[in-house]
């Protein structure tokens, strides 16, 4: 306590760290780690046990279920501390005081008596106050009692709390107006004084009690409306700023992705890249969508996709195979089991759909509308998301056009289809005409498969787009 | 947006509910009657926040009314798994959703109603206020055996538990909430209330069954909408208040600031599962695999939703042990969460030999694994 003090009530003023003094809670928490600086052991205030008040219909005891603070933690008044249950009832017990928690009097789950201390908190003492200040030595108090301040005979009602904001501020109580009953002052009115002396924006306080819908008139820190169409200044003010770095441990979905990743890199890729007119392509799914539709089926532009990959990969089969580890064998897939990356909630996915090569394009997008439903509800099972072995990832639904796409091992290829734009281009007799323009890029392994390879197949892939009546003639 | 300096004394209600009938504001003091537009859980869970939060009940105090569409409403401190069959939530859409007040699990649909009466903490008084719905409910049917037991349930015909109780206590406001079963699905009420869990050990706070039965089914006259109503009738004559309930819409933000944050923060899953005092899952399944019967046995402690320590005991070499401690170590940190572990141990097969037989039997652990959770 006494390093924090001093830090805070130090000669050089800076208005960040006092900002995340009011503020921040967890950066006092961060504040106090620098105990170990502390040159004296004995504390600067008087401790005091916080007891558990009355719940009310007679309940004497309770069963502590929650802490939300541990043994060193500075508390604010009003701030909870910990969750008690008592027959059906879970009550949230908030601290009285202005301090630091040092004894926690129960564990989890045990029975904590009314009455009967909760916790031991070290009460700010009132230090470093200016001479001509009298101040009235604040023993704990409820919060519904006030001091007053004798200030050049002036009295002043401001609670403990709002009284060490105003000294760690070096803020005269006398020239800060009171808003609060009987012109009490209130932490927001310090707040506003500050706010009015640095100009600072200050977010709001973690735990505002209220906030009340603003008539229109009062001033807000929010940009005026035209602000978007002006050029933006540079602002010279020093503007408060509270955030800071967290650090969490990777877990989950990106534990997987960092898995997946890490072995991608493996792969040498290489890309390549083109653009698909799929004006045809539009104009048929405009037709064919309604049929899906009586038959239950949302009808999409991958389906073809899907099918026309497919369609190529007969011709190209070392597209759909699998390097061994020792870069030894390679084995050719006779199953097209093509994957299309999803976008969830928790992150990337990669769902396919099997065998492909005997399903028909309806089939495609049933199977597809089903992994999509599983997939946003969290729910695919393992056969859905094990046995891919090659990908299709639609980026263009969120936007971009050329993209670099990541092989998902075990298979060597992978696809990243851009959005669909309306472009203008040539056609045979030179004239210009509106294209549905889309584009693609591939990436591969470069240690099974070659430029030459993945050209073709991109070029036999983008022949049946075009032209979708070419697959009439292919399909099985 | 800059924080007024106002005190809760200072806060008028007609402040925070505008109706849509302007002359309707409700200028005497003592009670006000709302009821909520909306079915969904975790608005209707954020409505009882924010009043909790925001108003000043000193001189006035709240009934609330709502109904939700089919969900399973958790305690506090409460283990989902414990209490219900995740599984068939799942499947049927049932949403699940932890509320703040303490006490065990029930089954909300439409055909049940809920009410909450706020109070400051001093005049918190549960006994009152389940008087007053057993007195509406003998004035709308007086040959209905219906009293208050003295833990706190609604029992009809001194057998059937109609009504449940919660409360939550705040610094000073208070609400004490409770179920009444008008015309549930008591098939999805008893099965999905049903966990299927093995070998769970914790301390959360168990849920005591009980059987339950609908009112319709004593009365096939009566309708929720005869039942919100009674008991607004009994609360306005007992608060001395016009008999008139306040629709509010808890999605508007002019009327509820800060409400949607309530509402999403419900939502998350660090709320409904991370909430979880710590429990350990200690059980066996056997798995079919071709003409093999195989015993396997996990072990995982499991700490805000998360698996802190995880063991699994198969027969050896069944499958190579560095994949096994592969995903023990990808599970150990990660959510107590089927998704999560289908994701985890998918992609591990990404990485190793690509074999039919090692990916068949990966897949069938994996599946087994995922029906813990």
């Amino acid at each position: 306590v006494c390093i924090h003090r001093v830090r805070s009530c130090s000669s050089i003023r800076f208005i960040k760290s006092k900002y995340v003094c009011v503020f921040d809670k967890s950066a006092l928490k961060f504040s106090h780690q620098q105990r170990l600086f502390r040159t004296s052991a004995v504390s600067c205030g008087q401790i005091v046990q916080f007891k558990l008040s009355d719940i009310g219909e007679g309940i004497t005891e309770v069963t502590v279920k929650e802490w939300y603070i541990k043994e060193g933690d500075s508390v604010s008044q009003f701030d909870s501390i910990c969750e008690v249950q008592s027959d059906k009832a879970s009550v949230t017990i908030t601290s009285r005081y202005d301090g630091i928690i040092r004894k926690l009097h129960y564990n989890l789950d045990e029975i904590a008596y009314v009455g009967k201390p909760l916790v031991d908190i070290e009460i700010d003492a009132s230090k470093g106050v200016a001479p001509e200040e009298d101040v009235v030595e604040t023993p704990p108090m409820s919060h519904e009692e006030h001091t007053h301040q004798e200030i050049k005979g002036h009295k002043t009602l401001a609670t403990p709390a709002v009284r060490r904001l105003a000294m760690e501020n070096n803020i005269k109580l006398s020239e800060v107006v009171g808003t609060g009953k009987d012109n009490r002052i209130l932490k927001e009115d310090i707040l506003n004084y500050l706010a009015k002396q640095t100009g600072a924006i200050l977010p709001p306080s973690p735990k505002a009690e209220i906030i009340p819908p603003l008539p229109k008139s009062e001033t807000v820190p929010a940009a005026p409306k035209d602000k978007a169409r002006k050029i933006p200044v540079p602002v010279s003010r020093p503007i408060a700023f509270s955030g800071k770095d967290k650090t969490e441990p990777i877990t989950g979905f990106h534990k997987a992705m960092v898995k997946t990743m890490s072995a991608a890199l493996k792969i040498p890729h290489f890309g390549y890249c083109d653009e698909i007119d799929l004006t045809q392509l539009v104009q048929l799914r405009e037709e064919l969508k309604p049929l899906a539709q009586i038959r239950g089926v949302k009808l999409s532009f991958m389906p073809f996709f899907i099918k026309a990959a497919s369609l190529g990969l007969l011709q190209y089969p070392i597209l759909n195979a699998s390097l061994d580890e020792s870069c030894q064998n390679v084995t050719y897939k006779a199953s097209h089991n093509i994957g299309v990356a999803m976008d969830t909630e928790q992150g990337l996915i990669v769902p396919n759909v099997k065998n492909v090569q005997v399903c028909s394009v309806f089939e495609i997008a049933s199977e597809l509308n089903r992994l999509q439903s599983l997939g946003s509800a969290g729910q695919l099972g393992t056969n859905d998301l094990t046995g891919g072995t090659f990908t299709l990832s639609n980026i263009g639904t969120i936007g971009g056009t050329y993209a670099k796409p990541v092989i998902l091992p075990p298979e060597v290829a992978i696809g990243a289809l851009g959005k669909i734009q309306v472009l203008p281009r040539f056609n045979g007799k030179g004239e210009v005409f509106k294209a549905q323009i889309m584009n693609v890029s591939w990436s591969a392994d470069h240690r099974i498969i070659d430029g030459a390879t993945m050209a073709r197949f991109s070029n036999l892939w983008k022949s049946y787009l075009e032209n979708p009546a070419s697959m009439l003639l292919d399909l099985k | 947006m800059v924080l007024q300096s106002l005190l809760k004394n200072c806060l008028q209600l007609s402040c925070i509910l505008r109706t849509p009938k302007a002359g309707f504001r409700s200028t005497t003091s003592g009670g006000l009657i709302i009821q909520s537009t909306s079915s969904d859980v975790y608005q209707n869970l954020a409505v009882e926040d924010w009043i909790l939060d925001n108003m000043n009940l000193e001189n006035r105090q709240v009934l609330f009314l709502w109904r939700n569409s089919p969900a399973v409403v958790i305690g506090r401190h409460q283990n989902p798994w414990q209490e219900c069959n995740l599984r068939l939530l799942r499947q049927k859409n049932i949403k699940l959703a932890r509320r703040r007040s303490g006490g065990g699990t029930v089954y909300h649909d439409l055909g049940n109603i809920n009410l909450t009466f706020f109070t400051t903490r001093k005049k918190y008084e549960r006994m009152e206020n389940l008087k007053l719905v057993v007195k509406a409910l003998k004035a709308l049917r007086p040959q209905l055996d219906v009293h208050v037991t003295d833990r706190y349930d609604i029992l009809l015909d001194g057998q059937y538990k109609i009504s449940g109780t919660a409360a939550k206590l705040g610094r000073t406001t208070a609400y004490h909430h409770c179920t009444l079963l008008c015309n549930a699905d008591k098939f999805v009420l008893s099965s999905v209330l049903k966990s299927p869990y093995k070998g769970l050990k914790s301390n959360a706070t168990p849920s005591v069954p009980a059987s339950v039965k609908n009112l319709f089914e004593e009365d096939p006259s009566l309708t929720c909408e005869m039942l919100l109503d009674a008991i607004a009738e009994e609360y306005a004559t007992q608060h001395q208040i016009d008999h008139h309930i306040t629709l509010i819409n808890p999605a508007d933000e002019t009327v509820l600031p800060g409400i949607n944050n309530k509402t999403k923060e419900l939502q998350t899953w660090e709320w409904v599962y991370g909430k979880t005092p710590k429990f350990s899952v200690s059980t066996c399944f056997n798995m079919v695999y071709k003409d093999s019967f195989l015993d396997v046995k996990v072990d995982m402690d499991v700490r805000h939703g998360r698996i802190e320590v995880c063991n699994i005991d198969l027969p050896e070499q069944w499958l190579p042990p560095a994949l096994c401690s592969e995903l023990v170590k990808s599970l150990t940190g990660s959510k107590f969460c089927p998704n999560e572990t289908t994701t985890l141990a998918t992609t591990l097969l990404r990485v190793c030999p690509q074999d039919n037989e090692l990916h068949s039997r990966w897949n069938l652990l994996c599946e087994n694994m995922v029906m813990l959770m």
